[in-house]
C-alpha cells in the first residue's frame, strides 16, 4: 500500500504541474482544448491525492509500523477514534491532508461555479493545482509520508497524549479546511487580476467561499480554544501564541473584508482594497503554514524543526512577490466607481472598520515577528506576550465593536441629522443606561464597563435593526410579527445572518471581559480537608478533598482525585481531575504524565480543578483552584456565530423583489426591485439609481 | 442630486480629507499602541551566555523581568510537591543557572527538555522563574495546528 501511495504522489504531482500549465497557457491562448484538459486535471490530481490518503490511512489502521509516520505517531493500543486523527498529526501526513483537501475544494469549484463565471475556470485550475503541487513537492522531496523505516518495530512511539483529546479529531481539520478554502478566493482573484475581468463579477463568484473560509477558520479557533482550556498547560482558551496568531491573521483579514465587499456592491469603491485582502489573507495561511513548520519562532504547537520550513519560505515569497507584480500591472484597471461623500455615511464606517481590522492583524503580526525582527535589526531578541498584545488590542478591539453597533444605523452615501437622532436615540441610550447600572453595582474595571456598555449599545442596535424589519413586514404584508420576524430573517439572510454574528462577538468580548475577574487559589489538602475560594459573583465556594483512586485504562495508568464542591453551604456536586501515565501495549509508561482539568461549567462562573500531585505518594495532593467567570458564554457566543455564519451561507432562499421601501433604517430610499440573485444568495445590487430618490 | 447638506459635519472640508484625517488618527493610535505596548511590556530573550555577558557588563541585568531559553540540566530537577517548589539547572552548554519556580510546571517539562524561563536573575545568581514553558522533546512531535 506504502508503494500505491508514493506513486500515486508521483502521479499527482504530474497531473498538478500539468492542470498548472494548460490551465495558464489555456487561458492566456483562449484555447479550448487545453482549458478542457485542465479542468480535467484537476479531477485527476483529486483521485490521486485520495489514493494516497486512504493508502496512508490503511497503514495507519493495520498498524504497519514499517512506514516511518506510522510507527512514529501511533501505536497498536491507540484508540481508534484517534487514529484516523494521525493522519494530520504529524509535519508529514499533514501536507497530504493539505493537498488533498485542495484537491476536493478545486473540484468543487470547478463543478459548482455558475455558468456566468466560467471564463475564470482555467485560471482557477491552473492555480489551485499548482499550490497542491506545492504541498506535494514538499512531500516527494523532503517530508515524505510513505517513508520506510530500515526495520519493522513491534509497536510504535505512540500519539503525544495531549493529543489525545476530541478537540485533535475537530480543532485541526477545521482549522485547515479554513485555510485551504481561502485558496479559492486567492485563484479567483489571480484569475481576475489575469483576464482583466476586474468587474464586481470575481467577487460575486468568490463571497460564498470567503464565507466558508471564514467559517471553517472561525469555528477551527473556537474549538482550539475549548481545547487549549480544558488542556492544562495551554494557558487558558488564549494565550497569544505565535500559532494562534497565525490562525487569527486570516481570521481577521477575512472579516475585513467580509465587510468591505459590501462596499464594492453597493457603490463601487474599495476594489483595490478588496483585491489586496484577497491575496494578503492568501499570503497570511501560507505565512501561518510557514511558522508552524518551520520552527524559526518558538511556541507550543511547532512541528519539529526542519527542512519543510525553506520549502515554505520560497513558496511564500514566490505568492507574495508574484502577486504583488501581477496586482501592480492591473491597478490602472480598478478605479472606483464613486468618491466618498460624507465621513458620515455607511461606507465611511466600513472604511474605518476596515482599518481597524487590518490596525490588529499588522499589530498580532508584528508582536509575532518581533523577536526575529529585533534580533534581525538590532542584534537582540526581545519578545512580547500576551501584555503587549491585550494592551494594543483591547482598544482596537473595542473600537471595533463600537462601530459594530455604529455602523448598520449610518444611511449609505450620506446620513441626515434626522436620521442619526432616529437611528441613534435607543441604543445609544441602552448603552449609557448599561454603564450607570454597572456603575451603581460597584463595577470599577474600566475595560469591563466599556465592553458591557457597548455591548449594551450594539445589541440594541441590533434588536432596533430586528424591531424595525419586523414591523416594516408586519405592516406591509400583513404578517404576525413573529412571522414577519423569521420571513425578514430569511429573506435577507446575508443581512440579518451579520447581525446575529454581530451579536455573537457582544457575548464574546463580554466573556473576554469577564476573565479580568477570574479568582484563583492553591492548597496542599489531606482526605477531608477543604479549601474555599470566594468567587467574583459573591459566593464562597468550598472545595473538599475526598481521596484518591488509582486504576488502569486503556492505554493509561490514571490516578484521579475526587472533589466535593459546595457553594455558600450548598452541594454543588463532585468534580474529578486526573494524572494520567500514558504506557505502551506491554505496560511501559510512554511520554510524560498529563493532566486532565476537572471543569464544572456554569452561567455565570466555571469552577476549574487541577491535581497538580501526590505528596511522596500519600493521598495528601496538591490542587489549584481556578474560578473562572462567563467562560460559558466563549462556547454559546461561538455557536451564536457559527449559527448566523451558516444563516449567511445557506443557500437558496430569497425569492425577488420585495416592494416598496425597502426596509426602515436607511437614511436612503432604495428604489424598488434593488435585490437580484447571484448563486441562490440574495444581494442588493450596486444600486447607480440611487441619485434619483 | 441628493439633498442638500445639512449638519455639523458637512461643513466645507471634503469627506475625503475628513476620512484621511480619521485614518491617520486609527493609524496613529495604532502605531502609539504597539510602541508603547513594545516598551513596556517587551522583554529581553537571552541565553544564558547572553545573559552572563551583560549581567557582568551591566548590573542593571539583575532583577530585570526577561526570558531565558535553555536546556535542562539532566538530573538537577528537584520537585517539592508540597509546597509547589520546582528547583532546576538550565544550560545552552558553556553558562548554567539555577532556576527556582513555584506553580504547577507544564505536562512537558522533564528534566531533559528545553525551556524557556520567565523571570528574574536575583544578585544571588539565581533565577526566579514566573513561568516554565516546555518544548517537547526529540522523541515526539508537539501539537500540529495548521
Amino acid at each position: 500500500m506504502t508503494l500505491l501511495g508514493h506513486l500515486s504522489l508521483w502521479l499527482a504531482f504530474l497531473v498538478g504541474l500539468w492542470g498548472a500549465i494548460t490551465g495558464f497557457v489555456g487561458g492566456a491562448q483562449r484555447r479550448a482544448d487545453l482549458q478542457q484538459s485542465a479542468r480535467h486535471a484537476t479531477f485527476a490530481l483529486c483521485v490521486a491525492l485520495l489514493v494516497a490518503v486512504f493508502s496512508l490511512e490503511y497503514a495507519i489502521f493495520t498498524h504497519d509500523f514499517s512506514v516511518a509516520y506510522v510507527a512514529g505517531r501511533t501505536s497498536r493500543n491507540l484508540p481508534t477514534f484517534y487514529l484516523w486523527s494521525a493522519l494530520y498529526s504529524g509535519q508529514e501526513g499533514s501536507l497530504l491532508f493539505w493537498a488533498a483537501v485542495l484537491s476536493i475544494f478545486g473540484v468543487i469549484v470547478q463543478t459548482l461555479t455558475s455558468r456566468r463565471h466560467r471564463a475564470y475556470l482555467p485560471y482557477v485550475a491552473a492555480v489551485t493545482s499548482l499550490v497542491a503541487t506545492f504541498f506535494v513537492t514538499v512531500m516527494l522531496f523532503t517530508a515524505n509520508p510513505f517513508q520506510r523505516l530500515p526495520f519493522t518495530p513491534l509497536d510504535g512511539n505512540g500519539m503525544n497524549p495531549q493529543l489525545q483529546n476530541p478537540g485533535m479529531v475537530f480543532h485541526p481539520p477545521m482549522l485547515y479546511l479554513g485555510y485551504i478554502s481561502i485558496t479559492i478566493p486567492f485563484a479567483f482573484a489571480i484569475a481576475a487580476l489575469l483576464t482583466k475581468k476586474l468587474d464586481t463579477d470575481w467577487l460575486v463568484a468568490v463571497r460564498k467561499w470567503t464565507i466558508v473560509s471564514w467559517l471553517f477558520l472561525s469555528v477551527g479557533l473556537l474549538i482550539g480554544m475549548w481545547w487549549a482550556y480544558v488542556e492544562l498547560g495551554w494557558g487558558g482558551y488564549w494565550a497569544w501564541d505565535p500559532v494562534e496568531n497565525a490562525a487569527l491573521l486570516p481570521w481577521l483579514v477575512l472579516t475585513a473584508f467580509l465587510h468591505s465587499v459590501m462596499v464594492q456592491e453597493k457603490r463601487g469603491m474599495l476594489k483595490k482594497w478588496n483585491l489586496a485582502l484577497i491575496l494578503g489573507a492568501f499570503v497570511l495561511s501560507i505565512f501561518g503554514t510557514f511558522i508552524t513548520r518551520s520552527g524559526v519562532i518558538a511556541s507550543v504547537h511547532s512541528f519539529t524543526q526542519s527542512r519543510v520550513g525553506y520549502y515554505f519560505l520560497v513558496f511564500l515569497v514566490l505568492v507574495t512577490v508574484g502577486s504583488a507584480v501581477l496586482y501592480a500591472t492591473r491597478l490602472p484597471l480598478l478605479e472606483a466607481d464613486a468618491k466618498l461623500e460624507s465621513m458620515v455615511s455607511r461606507e465611511a464606517s466600513f472604511l474605518f472598520n476596515n482599518l481597524l481590522f487590518i490596525g490588529l492583524a499588522f499589530s498580532v503580526l508584528w508582536g509575532t515577528l518581533f523577536p526575529i525582527l529585533s534580533e534581525a535589526i538590532r542584534g537582540t531578541k526581545i519578545t512580547v506576550g500576551p501584555p503587549f498584545f491585550n494592551q494594543v488590542n483591547i482598544p482596537l478591539g473595542l473600537a471595533l465593536l463600537l462601530l459594530t453597533g455604529i455602523g448598520p444605523l449610518i444611511a449609505w452615501r450620506r446620513a441626515s441629522t434626522s436620521n442619526l437622532q432616529r437611528q441613534f436615540a435607543v441604543p445609544a441610550t441602552t448603552g449609557v443606561f448599561v454603564l450607570l447600572i454597572l456603575l451603581v453595582a460597584g463595577m470599577r474595571d474600566v475595560g469591563a464597563l466599556l465592553t458591557f456598555s457597548i455591548g449594551g449599545f450594539v445589541l440594541a442596535t441590533v434588536s432596533q435593526e430586528f424591531a424595525r424589519g419586523a414591523r416594516a413586514r408586519h405592516r406591509q404584508y400583513n404578517e404576525p410579527l413573529p412571522l414577519a420576524l423569521v420571513n425578514l430573517l430569511s429573506r435577507n439572510r446575508r443581512r440579518y445572518g451579520g447581525y446575529i454574528v454581530h451579536v455573537a462577538m457582544v457575548l464574546l468580548f463580554g466573556a473576554f471581559a469577564g476573565m479580568a475577574f477570574k479568582t484563583e487559589t492553591q492548597a496542599t489538602l489531606r482526605p477531608g480537608e477543604t479549601a474555599t475560594l470566594k468567587g467574583p459573583d459573591g459566593h464562597v465556594y468550598a472545595f473538599t478533598h475526598l481521596g484518591i483512586s488509582q486504576y488502569n485504562a486503556l492505554n493509561r495508568q490514571v490516578t484521579a482525585a475526587l472533589v466535593d464542591v459546595t457553594r455558600d453551604g450548598k452541594p454543588l456536586g463532585r468534580m474529578r481531575t486526573e494524572k494520567r501515565q500514558h504506557v505502551d501495549a506491554l505496560g511501559r509508561p510512554t511520554f510524560e504524565p498529563s493532566t486532565e482539568v476537572g471543569i464544572m461549567s456554569g452561567l455565570r462562573v466555571d469552577l476549574y480543578i487541577v491535581l497538580a500531585g501526590l505528596v511522596n505518594g500519600t493521598e495528601q495532593a496538591v490542587f489549584r483552584f481556578t474560578i473562572n467567570p462567563l467562560v460559558w458564554w466563549v462556547w454559546f457566543g461561538g455557536f451564536v456565530l457559527v449559527l448566523g455564519g451558516l444563516i449567511v451561507l445557506w443557500p437558496g432562499g430569497a425569492p425577488l423583489a420585495i416592494k416598496g421601501p425597502r426596509q426602515a433604517g436607511y437614511g436612503v430610499k432604495l428604489e424598488p426591485e434593488t435585490v437580484g440573485r447571484y448563486d441562490g444568495m440574495t444581494v442588493e445590487q450596486p444600486d447607480r439609481r440611487i441619485d434619483n430618490v | 442630486m441628493g439633498r442638500p447638506p445639512e449638519g455639523w459635519y458637512n461643513t466645507s472640508m471634503k469627506a475625503g480629507t475628513k476620512f484621511a484625517l480619521g485614518a491617520i488618527l486609527i493609524v496613529g493610535a495604532v502605531g502609539y499602541l504597539m510602541a508603547s505596548g513594545i516598551k513596556q511590556t517587551g522583554q529581553y530573550f537571552l541565553t544564558p551566555s547572553e545573559l552572563a555577558q551583560r549581567v557582568s557588563a551591566d548590573p542593571s541585568f539583575y532583577d530585570l523581568g526577561m526570558k531565558i531559553g535553555a536546556r535542562v540540566v539532566p538530573g538537577t530537577v528537584e520537585k517539592e510537591t508540597a509546597t509547589q517548589t520546582l528547583r532546576f539547572h538550565i544550560t545552552d552548554g558553556t553558562v548554567s543557572y539555577p532556576v527556582v519556580f513555584k506553580g504547577l510546571p507544564p505536562d512537558t517539562f522533564t528534566d531533559s527538555v528545553e525551556v524557556v524561563v520567565e523571570g528574574r536573575l536575583q544578585k544571588d545568581g539565581i533565577i526566579h522563574a514566573t513561568d516554565v514553558l516546555a518544548k517537547c522533546g526529540s522523541r515526539y512531535e508537539s501539537v500540529p495546528k495548521a
